[in-house]
This record gives structure tokens, C-alpha cells and sequence, in this order.
């Protein structure tokens, strides 16, 4: 359970609140207009953004203080998720080995497994710039399987790839996702993204982030600031 | 956190190496009191010497500059490119060049003697004039054409709708450009030649023709006399603070201008008048830079037989400082690079190394005898000397660095060393390349400190130059002058090409 107590972050004019807890293992979509304070709402939670009050726990464990590197999460972001001067298989290993060593029998067999998993076998030595969008966010992905932490924030990193690619990368995360068991929670503009990914949905608005809500019920029967939203 | 116990102890070695001999001068000086008739006329030299230096190189830009904007020739890409070489030129080569040029025996008063004219001397004001010019006339064009290059062609495009005269197009738009940059430009070239040391030292001299700098030198090398010395760095050092102040304001973040071979589209200047005029500025400008060098590689090469073992060995010491050099002050940017790093840089640069090398002589002296310091002293003086080019090369890349992948780094919890060796040093490859270079050449060619603490056996090679034309061995000297600037391009070439070999995505 990830649970988000009393959270208040203040940035002069900008204001936001979180009281809410989300299941381990569940998958819920961030949706609200820009500058509500979605991006803002995970940097929180990975530890990136201290807020002026309220705490952060996972499993009761509370997170408030900890370093982004030691709190249970992984992280994908817009962009940037791969160093480009490194091979695919460098910025893979950096999961297992973040003082850059190199990797044991052991660990190097997981590279090529989670390689193979996003569909990426044998571009172990390629440069992120020699692969499609599709494919960097792929390997990014496979990164994220690496690093098997169980709470897995995506900020809108498949927001430059075209509807197709989308909704392939969407299945992809569900099922990397379900093999980690973990709790992912992504930020999205598209609707559709949250009706086909997310059991459940967070909105972020008018300076609050309200507590999940079942996503069929939440667009069946949207609330004003959603509307307003939605248009 | 280690990151920011490195960075504050880059910081304080520097403010150490800078805060030290200036508290050791300042000691020594022991107040104002005694400025005497020769303080007074080396200070009213230095000022003298900087204003016409200054005023000459922009003025004499301003043609030159107007004329590369709005032509295209063939070849304008290479001498637009041969106008950011004087930067790591050796002063001692470039010397040597126009003596060559337009010494007593040199090319023009040949010239002038087959017409009957009367012979030139390049020793003296005109001279020291005349060295600082050639090296400050093609930072002036740099910095005049990158503002000319900045004006929206649209501008021009409307001038030439509107039918505007040649005059109106100066008085509309290249009047107004010239009055913007030209105030910034001269206040650059005037703290860069108050400082001079070299040109004075092989051009100046005598009561009439030396420089503050040039007085520090001779008080601790002929006449020992340490106080003296002190009271001249104090002088020093407050002028050039004031002149680097006004310039800092002056001049705003002026840097290693890219993107300077554009061109313009321009409808005015195609009347023959205009042509001959730009024609006339920019051939004049050319010859004036390469006359020099070509002469310096001409003579140098029957020379280069003469040259004897203490040519080399001196060669040997030269690279060692200057690779040494280079290591240091990258380790000391690295660190710093960052905006409060690079002030705190600059405020390193308004100290001369003349002063520098003299606080350093007056915190030695009581321990060792400081001239057998001279190479490592000079070595870490050249390094503080290129730490402000360095960081100004490095801090932007750097900070993109961080700005772009420190989060992903963060979730990823790399260690400091894996930052350092996968990430940060690879992505500033380039820059670090240039850096290096710039470092390596200006530490090569660096005739400095080390004129202050040299003994007969720790010669570095602009040193050897120098004491070969003292000794009036001219051809020797040419020969030791065209190694010293092969080594410093080739150092600069090397480093520089190593910075962008593979650097892949």
C-alpha cells in the first residue's frame, strides 16, 4: 500500500494536496489539465520534489526522508531515459550495477531475459540514437523490469509515439508491470489511455489530488472539475 | 554530498592560491606611502600604452569587421577562422614575426631603404603598440562581426526597399551596432593590454617604454628589491581590477562566438566604391596577420639546424608544464563548473601573473630558493591563468549535463564515480577537448611567471626564444620559435580533434 498522508506541496502561487493510499499491484492512471500538478504528484513520490508537509509511506515504511535511489520506485520520464552515448546493454546494467562494474553470469542472463521480454534480443550493442522511438522506450522499459522495484511511475514517457505504438507500449508496461507485481501509476492527457490501462484513476485539480477512484464509474459519472476538463 | 566536499575544495585551493600571495604582497608592500617618480611613469606608460592599443585595434576592426559581413569570397571561412589564432598564439613567436616585419632589418624597412626612405624601429611605444594590436585587432573584428552577423537580414532586405543611401544604411543600422558592441570591445583590449607582460618585455623597456608589469619583473630579476616589487603588484592589481570591472559590465557574456562563417544576405555596398573599400580592409588585414607568421616559418626553417641542446631540453621542459597544466585545470573546472564556480574564476583573472608569481616568490622564499620552483610554479600559475577560458568552455555543457540526466541518474542511484567516468566525462568530451587545448597551447606559449623565476637550467621554450634573441642569435631564435608554435597548435590540435573523434550519439 502506497499511502500519501497530509501531503501539501506550496510553490507561490501553485498549490497542491494528496490524502490517499493506491493497493500494491494496482494500476492507476494520473489525469487532470496541465499544471494541475500530475508531474508534480510523482516527483513527490519518487522523491524528487520535498513537499512542506505530510509523509510518504510504502508497506508503512515511511519514505518522506529517503533519496530518490532508496525508495522502492522506478521512474520513466518524457524523455531522457536513456544515456545516448551508451550502448543498450551499458544503460541496462547501470539497474543492476549503479557504481557502473560490470556484470556477473548471473545478472548478464537477466539483461538478455528482460532484452528478449520488450522484444529487443541481440540490439545489446546498439546506441540509443541507432533505435526507433518505439524501441528506446522499449529498452527503457526492459531497464525498469531490471531495476524490480514495486512501484513503477511513468510520466508520460510514450507521449512522442503515434496511437499504435501507444497502445503496444500500454500492453507492454500491463505485463511487466504484472510480472513485478507492481503498482504503477501513470500520468496521462488521453482518456482513452486511463479506460484502457487503469483499473483506476487519481485527478489531479483545482490544487487537490482526490483518492482513486474505479475508472468506469469515474467517466460514467465524471465530477465538475472533470467535466470541466473533458470539455 | 562527496561531489560538494570536491567543489568547495577546488575552491578553496583556488581562493588559497590567490588569497596567499596576495596577502603575501600586501604584506610586503606595506601601504602606499612611497610611490615614486619611476611607479609613476610606469603607470602612466601602462594606461598610455593599453588606451592607443585599445583605440587602434577598434577602430581598425571596424572596417575589417563590416567588410567580412557583408562579403563572400573564397577563403573568408579561413581567415575568419585564422582570427580566433592569435588567442593561442605564442606572444614570443608573434614578437618574433613582426620584428621580422617591421624591425631595422626586417621587410618593410628593406623596402623603405631601396625607395631611400629611412629605416624603422619596432623597439618602444609604437611597437609595444603595434604587437598588441596584431593580437587584439582580430578579437575586435570577432567580437564586431558577431554582432553584424546578429542584425535580422530582414533589416537589410527593408534598407534596401526603402532605397536607403549608403550613409543612411551606416547611420540607420551599422552605426548604432558599432556604438553597442565597441565600448565592451575596447574595455576588453584595454584590461587585457594593461596587463601585457611579454610584448612589453621584448618590445618595451628602457624609462620610457616599461610597463608595471614589465617594473615588477625588473625589481625582483636586476634590482632584488622585493618591496619595491610588492608596492608595483599593489598598483598592478588595482588598476586592473577597476579596468576589469568596467569591462565585465561593459561587455556582457561575450564568449567563443560560433557560427561565425554565416553570411547575411545583404543588398547594400555593391557600388565599386564600397567594393574597393571592403576589398582594401580585408587584404590589409590578412597581410598583416600572416606577414608575421609566414615570416616566422620562413626564418625558422634554416633555423630549426641551429638549434642546440638546451633548445630541446628547454622544449621538454615546455611540454611537461603545459601537459601538466592542463591536467590541473581541469581537474580544478570540473568541480567548479558551475555560474558561482566561473565567478569566482573570474575573480582569479584581475590578478596578473606577475603578482601572482611575485606573492608566490615572497610565501617561498623563506622555505626554498624559489628559483628552483620555477617549473612547478609556473605550471600552476598557468593553469589558474586558463581556468576562467576553461570554465567559460565548460559550465553551459556541464550544466546541461546535469540539468538532463540527473534525475535518471538519481532514480538509478548511480555512485559519484560511475557518474563521473559513464556519464559526466563522456558527454563533455568535446568541450573538454577544446578546453584542454586552449590550456595546453596557452601554457605552452606562456612567457610569464617564469621570466621571473627562471634560473640558467629551468628554461621553458618562449624563454629559450627570448634569451637566443637576447643574444642577439637570431636565426637560432627563429628556429626554437617556429618548434614553440608547432608544439602549441599541434597541442591544441590534438587535444581538440580528440574531443570530437567518436562521439558517437
Amino acid at each position: 500500500m502506497l499511502v500519501l498522508e497530509g501531503v501539501r506541496v506550496v510553490q507561490g502561487e501553485f498549490t497542491l494536496e494528496a490524502d490517499l493510499s493506491l493497493a500494491a499491484g494496482a494500476r492507476v492512471a494520473v489525469i487532470g489539465p496541465s499544471g494541475a500538478g500530475k508531474s508534480t504528484l510523482l516527483d513527490v513520490i519518487a522523491g524528487f520534489y520535498a513537499p512542506q508537509a505530510g509523509r510518504v509511506r510504502w508497506e508503512g515504511r515511511d519514505l518522506t526522508a529517503l533519496a530518490p535511489q532508496d525508495r522502492p520506485v522506478s521512474m520513466l520520464f518524457q524523455d531522457g531515459n536513456l544515456f545516448p552515448h551508451l550502448s543498450v546493454a551499458r544503460n541496462l546494467s547501470l539497474a543492476l550495477r549503479p557504481d557502473g562494474g560490470r556484470l556477473d553470469a548471473a545478472q548478464r542472463r537477466a539483461l538478455e531475459r528482460a532484452l528478449a521480454r520488450v522484444g529487443l534480443q541481440g540490439m545489446e550493442d546498439r546506441r540509443p540514437g541507432q533505435l526507433s522511438g518505439g524501441q528506446q522506450a522499449r529498452a527503457a522499459l526492459a531497464r525498469v523490469l531490471l531495476q524490480d522495484r514495486p512501484v513503477m511511475l511513468l510520466d508520460e514517457p510514450f507521449a512522442a509515439l503515434g496511437p499504435a505504438l501507444k497502445a503496444e507500449m500500454l500492453t507492454l508496461v500491463g505485463e511487466v508491470a504484472e510480472s513485478l507485481g507492481a503498482l504503477v501509476l501513470m500520468v496521462s492527457h488521453e482518456p482513452q489511455d486511463a479506460r484502457v490501462f487503469a483499473g483506476h484513476c487519481v485527478l489531479v485539480a483545482e490544487g487537490r489530488a482526490a483518492p482513486p477512484v474505479e475508472t468506469g464509474a469515474l467517466f460514467a459519472d465524471p465530477p465538475p472539475a472533470l467535466k470541466a476538463y473533458l470539455g | 554530498m562527496a561531489a560538494r566536499a570536491v567543489a568547495l575544495g577546488a575552491a578553496l585551493l583556488l581562493a588559497a592560491l590567490t588569497a596567499g600571495p596576495l596577502a603575501a604582497v600586501l604584506l610586503r608592500a606595506g601601504g602606499l606611502g612611497t610611490l615614486g617618480a619611476p611607479e609613476w611613469a610606469a603607470l602612466r606608460f601602462t594606461v598610455w600604452q593599453a588606451l592607443l592599443s585599445a583605440g587602434f585595434s577598434v577602430a581598425l576592426a571596424v572596417p575589417v569587421a563590416r567588410a567580412l559581413a557583408r562579403r563572400r569570397f573564397a577563403g573568408r571561412g579561413a581567415l575568419i577562422a585564422l582570427l580566433g589564432a592569435p588567442f593561442i598564439l605564442p606572444v614570443i613567436v608573434a614578437v618574433l614575426g613582426l620584428i621580422a616585419v617591421f624591425g631595422q632589418n626586417g621587410v618593410v624597412s628593406r623596402a623603405l631603404a631601396v625607395l631611400g626612405g629611412p629605416r624603422i624601429d619596432i623597439y618602444g611605444l609604437h611597437g609595444v603598440v603595434l604587437a598588441h594590436v596584431f593580437f587584439n585587432l582580430p578579437l575586435a573584428t570577432r567580437l564586431l562581426l558577431q554582432g553584424w552577423l546578429a542584425i535580422p537580414a530582414e533589416r537589410y532586405r527593408l534598407a534596401a526597399s526603402l532605397g536607403l543611401s549608403p550613409w543612411a544604411v551606416i547611420r540607420t543600422l551599422d552605426w548604432p551596432l558599432v556604438r553597442r558592441i565597441a565600448p565592451g570591445a575596447f574595455a576588453v583590449i584595454f584590461t587585457i593590454c594593461l596587463t601585457s607582460f611579454a610584448v612589453a618585455l621584448t618590445l618595451g623597456g628602457g624609462p620610457r617604454a616599461t610597463t608595471v608589469e614589465l617594473a615588477i619583473y625588473q625589481s625582483v630579476r636586476f634590482e632584488f628589491d622585493l618591496g619595491r616589487a610588492a608596492l608595483l603588484s599593489l598598483i598592478q592589481l588595482a588598476v586592473a581590477l577597476a579596468a576589469g570591472l568596467v569591462a565585465l559590465r561593459l561587455s556582457g557574456g561575450q564568449g567563443f562566438g560560433t557560427g561565425l562563417d554565416r553570411v547575411v544576405p545583404r543588398w547594400d555596398g555593391r557600388s565599386f566604391g564600397a567594393r574597393v573599400v571592403d576589398g582594401v580592409a580585408i587584404t590589409a588585414a590578412a597581410l598583416f596577420l600572416l606577414t608575421p607568421l609566414g615570416m616566422v616559418v620562413a626564418r625558422g626553417l634554416p633555423g630549426l639546424a641551429l638549434m642546440g641542446a638546451g633548445t630541446w631540453e628547454a622544449a621538454g621542459h615546455s611540454l611537461v608544464v603545459a601537459l601538466g597544466s592542463t591536467a590541473l585545470c581541469l581537474a580544478w573546472a570540473l568541480p567548479l563548473a558551475t555560474k558561482r564556480g566561473e565567478l569566482f574564476a573570474l575573480a582569479a583573472i584581475a590578478l596578473s601573473p606577475l603578482v601572482l608569481g611575485t606573492g608566490l616568490f615572497l610565501i617561498l622564499r623563506p622555505f626554498v630558493n624559489p628559483f628552483s620552483m620555477a617549473l612547478p610554479v609556473t605550471g600552476v600559475v598557468n593553469a589558474l591563468m586558463a581556468l576562467p577560458f576553461a570554465l567559460r568552455i565548460l559550465r553551459p555543457e556541464a550544466e546541461a549535463v546535469r540539468r538532463d540526466y540527473a534525475r535518471l541518474s538519481a532514480t538509478l542511484g548511480l555512485t559519484g564515480l560511475a557518474w563521473l567516468q559513464l556519464v559526466l566525462l563522456p558527454r563533455l568530451r568535446r568541450p573538454l577537448g577544446f578546453a584542454a587545448g586552449l590550456t595546453a597551447a596557452l601554457s605552452m606559449g606562456d612567457l610569464g611567471v617564469i621570466a621571473l623565476f627562471a634560473d640558467p637550467d629551468r628554461a621553458t621554450l618562449p624563454l629559450q626564444v627570448y634569451r637566443l634573441m637576447g643574444s642577439y642569435q637570431m636565426e637560432a631564435a627563429a628556429g626554437a620559435a617556429l618548434l614553440l608554435l608547432a608544439l602549441s597548435l599541434g597541442l591544441f590540435w590534438i587535444f581538440d580533434r580528440g574531443g570530437r573523434a567518436d562521439a558517437g550519439a
